[in-house]
């Protein structure tokens, strides 16, 4: 298989055969750093919109192999301020850089950024649209915690209608043949446009408002946190905010071979006190971010 | 009964008929017409065997565009269009939804780069009838309700 040149901007451009190989390449980052393997590449990190575990896990990923890293943070020291378009944008950076990792918070803005360059691209986050990097990384977490990626009970819970991870995550987990809990209250379920993708695929789900209901049976429990940042109103986010926290309580109630991941940050979703269980893999779960970045990176620059 | 022609044949242009009733006046709307100097014949609301009512617009001195074909197949996907040569159809064309659709209809999603930079947008035809399109760049599906032309 070869990555060489290729742009990483939706789930939706991966095959089963594509994602579990970059899986594998992931699990030979972690097993064996190959220090010196983008020496004299320059990658360029694009943040328009704050980040920072997926920001910092790039540009550690690229200097743990011997790479350099430039870019920006903060939009207001560039001329984006000025008034540059993404494209103009694109195409100088395409002059400094062998690849680009780029965070927007337009939809689409990673896509176009890929047509605007001549060297791959990716997409670190666009809007509330794909952040494929995260999905490889959940997908590694819960091939790594849990031996398979095959036939398992998720429950995904939080946010599922704003939440971009969890229709990444579905949609890449239905090469898998799962079955899924979607728990969440009703005007924050999963969007029946994703419900129907997965109803053409036969994959089965349930939706439910109440964890407790469905815990028993899950092998994995996907938490997102409510985002504030992609309520149109803040009424209806005030509304909703807090309605799920987590907490020893809930360890009667579930498989003991419960597997616990979250995108992060958390803002209370999660108490603090299951952090020490064995259920508690998100932290875990960030650190993975480097293996498949660094395997992504390696991929698309041809070193591998 | 001598049978008359509701609107007069032309020698050469474009005929576009089998087109609903309801849409008629919204084709003549995305049909580039200005500058056109032949006979433009608008007709609607007249009998048809097939579809009970139907329009039918005919543009002396015009071939229509690909493009002009492919925004009629949004609206009117059972439209036919005839091109004409000397009072001749020269071509039958049944219109067809493209599989790809760039630049003539427009993303609903307001946060979409394509709303927010000068891009030509472009979505890909899921179904047709009825009619479901994805955004390449911001992957939002649309229905036909949804749907608005450029």
């Amino acid at each position: 298989m070869n990555f060489k040149d290729r742009d990483i901007i939706s789930i939706h451009d991966f095959s089963k055969q594509e994602l579990l190989f970059i899986l594998k390449i992931a699990k030979s980052m972690e097993k064996k750093p190959n220090l010196d393997l983008l020496k004299d590449k320059v990658l360029a990190t694009l943040f328009f919109e704050p980040s920072t575990r997926t920001r910092l896990s790039f540009i550690s990923a690229m200097e743990q192999l011997s790479g350099k890293v430039i870019g920006f943070s903060n939009t207001g020291s560039t001329s984006i301020k000025k008034g540059e378009t993404l494209w103009d944008t694109i195409k100088m950076v395409d002059a400094y850089s062998d690849a680009i990792a780029i965070r927007h918070p337009v939809e689409g803005a990673a896509r176009l950024a890929a047509e605007a360059s001549s060297k791959p691209v990716i997409n670190a986050g666009d809007g509330a649209n794909q952040h494929p990097t995260q999905t490889m990384l959940d997908l590694y977490t819960i091939q790594k915690v849990k031996g398979k990626l095959d036939s398992l009970h998720i429950g995904m819970l939080g946010d599922l209608k704003y939440g971009r991870t969890v229709h990444s995550l579905a949609t890449a987990l239905s090469h898998f043949n799962p079955t899924f809990y979607f728990i969440a209250p009703p005007a924050l379920q999963m969007p029946q446009t994703y419900l129907d993708e997965l109803k053409e695929k036969k994959i089965k789900f349930y939706t439910a408002a109440d964890l407790l209901k469905v815990s028993k049976k899950l092998d994995v429990l996907y938490v997102t946190r409510i985002q504030k940042e992609r309520f149109p109103d803040p009424v209806e986010y005030e509304k909703y905010k807090g309605v799920y926290k987590l907490d020893t309580s809930l360890l009667p109630n579930i498989k003991k071979d419960l597997k616990i991941m979250h995108p992060l940050p958390r803002v209370g979703e999660i108490d603090q006190s299951l952090d020490a269980t064995k259920h508690a893999v998100y932290f875990e779960q960030a650190a993975n971010g480097i293996h498949v970045r660094k395997a992504l990176l390696a991929l698309v620059l041809g070193k591998i | 009964m001598k049978k008359e022609l509701s609107i007069s044949a032309i020698k050469e242009g474009s005929v576009i008929d089998h087109i609903p009733s309801n849409v008629t006046l919204k084709v003549v709307d995305i049909l580039d017409l200005k500058g056109i100097r032949g006979i433009i014949s608008i007709a609607t609301n007249l009998s048809s065997k097939a579809m009970g009512k139907k329009g039918i617009i005919k543009i002396s001195g015009k071939d229509l565009t690909k493009e002009e074909v492919d925004k009629i197949a949004l609206i009117a996907p059972h439209a036919t269009v005839n091109i004409i040569s000397k009072y001749d159809v020269k071509q039958k064309i049944k219109v067809a939804i493209p599989s790809t659709i760039n630049r003539i209809i427009k993303c609903s999603n307001p946060n979409c780069i394509t709303n927010n930079e000068k891009v030509a947008t472009k979505f890909y035809v899921l179904g047709k009838d009825p009619l479901k399109v994805v955004c390449h760049y911001c992957e939002r599906n649309m229905e036909k309700e949804d749907i608005s032309l450029l």
